[in-house]
């Protein structure tokens, strides 16, 4: 989730491309100079606070993931992420704040694939996050509830709205060490932490009408102040679960200097077990031909540790985001030792 | 070379100018015709000339029956066939006189520079080649229009009181080199004048009177 | 043959140079003028139509407060409900010495606009900076270099993309700047809409959602504008083709004897048709060139005035640069090859249909010219009727247009038997034969010189008509400024807080402190600004009302009635006692008109409280300070060392009326410049006229010379002759300048402007007018008078063995 960094930093400079590494490459070192706060291992993290807003870090997100089933057997995706990027550190009043807040959302089908962005100022309300209760919006996107184990999201856009209950059936998960997550060798980390255990039911709109939905979904939470190496330009992002109840999340960066990967081992009970870089793998087995790049559609992924050897294969090839910094993003099926779902999140392909 | 039969011209408005007039003219022929003021010999000569259309009769030049032209065919006829030199100068003012000299004979793209240049010294206007013609006494302009005529080889001239401009000592000498270079160059000579000491010069001699040939 | 035949044409303008230049001076003067204000035209058309791509948005719907500006809380509640809008402000504000027009946005939500576009193609931090405390202001470069010396500006950022005299920035900055905290203008309603949205006239049934109308407002208030300069444009045309007319007949008729000879020598006459023609082309495909060019370099000249007039009058987006368009080529050579053919036709015409055998000579001319007299009166009479029919038949500004174009050339048509039937009675009236002389000789030349005498004609009466027109407004204007600009002193705040607190401090200060308040309203689709005002004695004793029921002003400052300015009386078609509608359910009675020059939009005043009860945010930072004069300027001193207001802030009664009047003196600056270089053409056409008339007199002129009169004598009559015939024109002229000046004042302005003027006379102007036609008169017949006087006898005696 790390690479979820740069989505965010593009955020700042709003460019209609990915604006490859070398436009961040100077912002990490900055940030102190800057006035942000950057993440510390003394940090321990205390809930409600936490889930919401850390204005005086540059970058946050809420993100949430979900594996959905129609009555009729008919597997859907659905994608509902906020983005938060500051300017400055610290939070003011009306147009002057410094922050800025960027939503995506999506849903997926085996034929369709239909997203929509939001964009909004911080300091007037049009978008935000509160702790306690829990709310999280942007315009008319919602996410919200007494606190994080039982929550109602919302979004709609062009072709699609959906409104599902989220009910959490296992704790939350901190990711590294007491939600601590030190992402490379040069020192770069985050706060991090997730909650991988929602059981969703809800409505499903689309153009062809409502579907009632049941699945799950996983929420991550991630806040730094920190971008990606230098010559980093993409990344492949796993979020797995099993039917056994295990879950496994990995990340592969690609880079010059060769790929970084790591993860987190989720066992049945919610207790995490961080993997070691290198650890995880993951190789391409297909490529396909998307919005006019070539994609790596079906992956061979390996943790030896666990004995995992699966494929992973997607439920729409054509799970393009086309928003101002587009990537691919859509619900995944495994097949291999271990059966289940997921989503993959991928990025930096030209 | 020149037939006239039975020709009839009457101005709109007008009594007849011209009452069944018939006339002929040889190749190399000169012929004068004579006749008082408002005797129709002018008209008479533009018939002949192609310069305007007649009522009745026929007139033929050259083999070419002109009451079968239009008005191009008459042009084309004019520019091929026929040279005229009037009582009024009538050359270009904004042209040369060397320009004005060759240009009958360009507009009939039949230019011979060698005769041209002959023309020019025998007219003795080889000194005045580059003026204009207001620059020119009468008689060296109405010898730059004889020279104007001739330039182009036409088988008939048509001359119109082509001395009645000048006093008697230009007179008889423009005349005698007209008449000269006529009889050099084989064009029969169609002249109208009311002197019969001009017209005693000629090879025949016909006289019209109220529109009739006497 | 075809090489001979165009040698022997072509030699006749290198024999006459001087011909051949006023024939292309004439084509040229004729294009260069039309061509000029066309440029004018498509420069500040192009202009609007950039900004409203440049301003952006500008094929969204808009949503919109009737009666002011919405909170920004209106904004995100509506967002909150899915739609997908993005707020604007907007307002005119002063900074530095410039006044701008300024547009805040939300760069996050704006449909994608050229200027941060371009900006952030430069830098990638642009957007960063503009959205942080710190701010950026996008200008264009010629505003930024005259900003950037102001102290306490935001960063400035020079941008192409950005309309003349507008700054873009992030509406955050744009509150503070306009001093408008929480404030929105309206809503652009976005292309892509989520599904299953609450309409809304459900959420918000107090907007109201119009079309867009960026650059509209701007073409619509403006096009009276062009279409003056349009008609001006016409107008030097046609002047500029009474010279190629004149000259191009003159050369065809000097050209007879030769046309003759060449069609007796044998050229056909339709190859000659085909080559005069073809020759008529070249000439006015140079004329038209050397016509664009010059015609560049007075539309380069005149622009930066217009656009001056065109941001200061509509606060038009209009900069001061000119641009070379090939349309705008190609329609300046076409008018020129249009223009040469219509002037040309007659004489080609006449030329080719000549029997080959008639005597040739100038008589003829006149003859068959003085011959056309009759019927030029009736067609002349027959133009001035029917540019009447027009105006009833063709309402608006287009039948206005008409019927100058039938009066002036109606008038111009008439003007030679006019002058005849003048020249015969003085002949009547002139005993002695050189009298008498004079007089026939004179008649005798009015064929040749007539064409040049309607040209002066023409553009003595627009020079009479547009003079009359602008001074009576600019009286009228002046008188108005009187009536309306009666407080002593004019202040405005830097905010509402500040407001309060001055007009508190100026109480014990002051005789009165009247706050000028105004909002936003719509009528019959257009905009119209509602005043309110307290009940003072300012107003009722001042104000320039036009008509007015009974008990008014009672009415007026009860809330119960309201006064509206004449060009919404007449462009709404309300009247005294009609009802208006300003917004849903605020209907009130029309009390009385007022005249309004200061704006060309409608206007309404009425009660304060009345407005404040139905507008929301209505700015309190502007007021008026009654105080006796004497005064004024120790309290603008103490206002200024109290308040930290800055110098342009505060402004006396003084100040405020010539800056008004600068702006509309700079608004006819264009009109008096088309004015003179008219009145300069047709000055010339009387020159060439003279000039190529001179060697066709000769001959006329010497059996007097031989008579007994001396060379000087004649020249000196020829200058009389210029004169007697300059004196009559000038005198048809006012009574035609006067008509137009009634139909500029009573048609065009109230079509363009939506007011009706009182015309004034002014006699002084007129005589001045009359000197400068009898100077370009005298001017012009010098040259040919010295050259007769110069004259060695011996041409004199040409003419006389040259026998023609």
């Amino acid at each position: 989730m790390l690479a979820r960094l740069v989505l965010i930093l593009a955020l700042t400079l709003l460019a209609a491309r990915p604006a490859g590494a070398q436009g961040f490459a100077g912002l990490g070192s900055t940030a102190a100079a800057e006035g942000f706060a950057t993440p510390s291992p003394e940090t321990r993290l205390s809930f409600p606070r936490d889930h919401g807003p850390h204005p005086d870090f540059r970058i946050e997100w809420w993100y949430l993931t979900a594996n959905l089933t129609g009555p009729d057997g008919t597997d859907y995706g659905v994608q509902w992420t906020l983005f938060r990027t500051a300017l400055t550190p610290g939070e003011a009043e009306g147009w002057t704040s410094p922050q800025i807040w960027m939503g995506h959302a999506a849903a997926t089908t085996p034929q369709h694939h239909f997203f929509a962005e939001r964009l909004a100022r911080g300091g007037i309300g049009q978008a935000g996050v509160h702790s306690d209760p829990f709310d999280a919006w942007i315009d008319d996107w919602q996410m919200m509830g007494e606190d994080l184990d039982s929550l109602r999201l919302t979004a709609r856009g062009a072709e699609f709205t959906y409104d599902l209950a989220l009910t959490a059936e296992g704790p939350l998960v901190l990711q590294g060490i007491n939600g601590y997550s030190v992402k490379s060798a040069d020192g770069q980390a985050s706060h991090y932490y997730s909650q991988p255990h929602y059981k969703i039911e809800g409505t499903l709109t689309l153009p062809s009408g409502p579907v009632a939905v049941s699945g799950q979904g996983w929420l991550d939470r991630e806040w730094s102040s920190q971008p990606l190496a230098a010559d980093q330009e993409g990344w492949d992002w796993f979020s797995l679960s099993f039917d056994s109840g295990a879950r496994l999340m990995g990340f592969r960066l690609r880079g010059a200097r060769g790929d970084f990967t790591s993860g987190t081992w989720i066992a049945p009970d919610g207790s995490a077990t961080p993997l070691a870089p290198g650890a995880f793998q993951a190789a391409p087995l297909e490529l396909a031909d998307v919005a006019g790049r070539q994609i790596p559609i079906r992956w061979r992924v390996t943790l030896p540790e666990r004995g995992l050897d699966i494929e992973v294969s997607p439920l729409n090839r054509q799970s393009w985001m086309g928003t101002r910094f587009p990537y691919w993003e859509g619900p995944v099926h495994v097949t291999g030792s271990h059966k289940g779902r997921g989503y993959l999140e991928m990025t930096g392909y030209e | 070379m020149l037939q006239i039969e039975n020709v009839s011209k009457t101005y709109p408005g007008a009594r007849p100018v011209l009452q069944g007039v018939s006339l002929h003219l040889d190749a190399g022929e000169t012929l004068a015709l004579t006749g008082e003021s408002g005797s129709g010999k002018s008209t008479l000569l533009h018939l002949a000339g192609a310069l305007d259309g007649f009522d009745n009769g026929e007139i033929t030049l050259d083999g070419t029956r002109l009451s079968r032209l239009d008005d191009s065919g008459r042009a084309a006829l004019r520019r091929g066939c026929v040279a005229l030199v009037f009582q009024q100068f009538n050359l270009i003012p904004s042209l040369t006189v060397a320009q004005n000299l060759s240009f009958h004979a360009r507009l009939a793209g039949r230019q011979d520079p060698a005769w041209t240049k002959d023309l020019t010294e025998r007219l003795g206007l080889g000194e005045l080649g580059a003026r204009y013609p207001e620059q020119l006494s009468g008689g060296q302009q109405q010898r730059v229009a004889i020279g104007r005529a001739l330039a182009a080889r036409p088988a008939l001239l048509l001359a119109d009181e082509p001395t009645g401009n000048l006093d008697e000592t230009a007179s008889n000498a423009v005349l005698d080199l007209m008449l000269e270079l006529v009889r050099d160059s084989g064009p029969a000579l169609f002249l109208v004048t009311h002197s019969e000491r001009i017209a005693a010069r000629l090879d025949r001699r016909a006289h019209l009177s109220g529109g009739r040939i006497a | 043959m075809i090489g001979a035949a165009c040698q022997a044409l072509a030699s006749h303008w290198r024999r006459h140079p001087l011909q051949l230049g006023t024939l292309l001076a004439g084509l040229a003067l004729a294009t260069a003028l039309w061509s000029a204000v066309q440029a004018i035209n498509a420069e500040a058309r192009a202009s609007y139509a950039r900004a409203a791509s440049q301003i952006g948005g500008a094929t969204l719907d808009v949503l919109e407060a009737p009666g002011g500006p919405m909170s920004r809380a209106r904004y995100v509640a509506l967002r909150r409900a899915g739609w997908q809008l993005s707020p604007v402000l907007e307002g005119r504000t002063r900074l530095g010495e410039e006044q701008v027009t300024l547009l805040g946005l939300d760069p996050l939500t704006h449909p994608p606009l050229p200027a941060f576009e371009a900006a952030m193609q430069a830098d990638q931090a642009v957007l960063a900076q503009m959205l942080t405390q710190r701010g950026l202001l996008l200008a264009p470069p010629e505003l930024v270099a005259a900003l950037s010396d102001v102290p306490g500006l935001p960063p400035l950022r020079a941008s192409d993309s950005v309309p003349p005299g507008m700054v873009i920035t992030d509406i955050g900055l744009a509150e503070r700047l306009l001093a408008r905290p929480g404030q929105i203008d309206r809503l652009l309603i976005l292309p892509q809409q989520p599904m299953q949205l609450t309409p809304l006239d459900q959420l918000a049934p107090d907007l109201q959602r119009r079309a867009s109308r960026a650059g509209a407002d701007t073409a619509r208030l403006t096009d009276s504008f062009h279409l003056n300069l349009t008609a001006f444009g016409l107008l030097s045309f046609a002047v500029g083709l009474f010279i190629v007319h004149g000259t191009v007949g003159l050369a065809f008729e000097q050209r007879r004897a030769m046309v003759r000879t060449l069609r007796a020598l044998g050229l056909p006459v339709r190859l000659l048709a085909g080559l005069m023609l073809a020759e008529l082309l070249a000439l006015a495909l140079v004329g038209g060139l050397l016509g664009l060019g010059l015609g560049y370099l007075v539309a380069a000249a005149l622009l930066p005035d217009v656009a001056a007039t065109l941001r200061g009058l509509y606060g038009a987006p209009v900069a001061g640069g000119l641009s070379l368009r090939p349309s705008w080529i190609a329609g300046g050579l076409a008018m020129a090859l249009l223009g040469t053919l219509a002037a040309s036709a007659q004489a080609l015409w006449r030329m080719l249909r000549m029997p080959l055998l008639s005597a040739p000579g100038l008589q003829a001319w006149a003859q068959r010219a003085a011959q056309g007299d009759r019927r030029m009166a009736l067609a002349g009479l027959g133009l001035i009727a029917s540019g009447i029919a027009a105006l009833g038949l063709v309402k608006g500004l287009i039948g206005g247009f008409a019927l100058i174009g039938g009066l002036m050339l109606g008038a111009a048509l008439l003007l030679p038997p006019i002058l005849a039937a003048l020249l015969g009675l003085g002949r009547h009236l002139t005993r002695g034969p050189l009298g008498e002389w004079l007089w026939a000789d004179t008649r005798a030349q009015l064929p040749g010189i007539g064409l040049a005498l309607m040209a002066l004609l023409l553009a003595l009466a627009a020079n009479i008509g547009v003079g009359t027109m602008v001074s009576s407004f600019r009286l009228t204007f002046t008188g108005w400024l009187d009536q309306r600009l009666v407080s002593e002193l004019y202040l405005t705040a830097r905010d509402d807080a500040q407001g309060a607190e001055i007009v508190r401090w100026l109480a014990p200060r002051s005789d009165a402190v009247l706050p000028i308040r105004a909002a936003e309203f719509t009528v019959q689709g257009n905009p119209v600004t509602v005043y309110g005002v307290v009940d003072h004695p300012t107003y009722r004793d001042n104000w320039p009302l036009l008509e007015h029921g009974p008990d008014a002003w009672a009415q007026v400052n009860a809330g119960q009635a309201v006064f509206i300015n004449e060009q919404l009386a007449r462009r709404a078609d309300l009247w005294t006692g009609d009802a208006v509608q300003l917004a849903p359910g605020w209907v009130l009675p029309v009390a009385g008109i007022y005249s309004d020059y200061g704006n060309p939009t409608g206007q309404a005043i009425t009660a304060l409280p009345a407005l404040l009860a139905h507008a929301r945010a209505v700015p309190n930072r502007r007021f008026g300070v009654r105080i006796a004069p004497g005064a004024v300027p120790d309290l603008i001193e103490a206002l200024r060392a109290k308040f930290d207001l800055p110098a342009s802030a505060l402004i006396d009664q003084a100040g405020l009326k010539s800056r008004s009047l600068a702006v509309f003196d700079k608004t006819f600056v264009v009109t008096g410049a088309l004015n003179l270089l008219t009145l300069g053409v047709a000055g010339f056409a009387i020159l060439t006229s003279l000039l190529t008339l001179w060697s066709l007199r000769l001959p006329q002129l010497a059996p007097v010379w031989a008579l007994g009169l001396t060379r000087g004598r004649l020249a000196r009559l020829e200058l009389a002759r210029s004169l007697l015939l300059a004196t009559f024109t000038a005198l048809l002229a006012l009574p035609l300048g006067l008509a137009l000046a009634w139909v500029l004042l009573a048609v065009i302005n109230v079509q363009a402007f939506g007011w009706r003027l009182p015309m004034f006379l002014f006699p002084l102007d007129w005589l001045r007018l009359f000197v400068l036609a009898l100077l370009a008169a005298g001017l012009a017949a010098a040259l040919p008078a010295r050259r007769l006087y110069r004259l060695p006898p011996s041409e004199l005696l040409k003419v006389f063995a040259n026998a023609r």
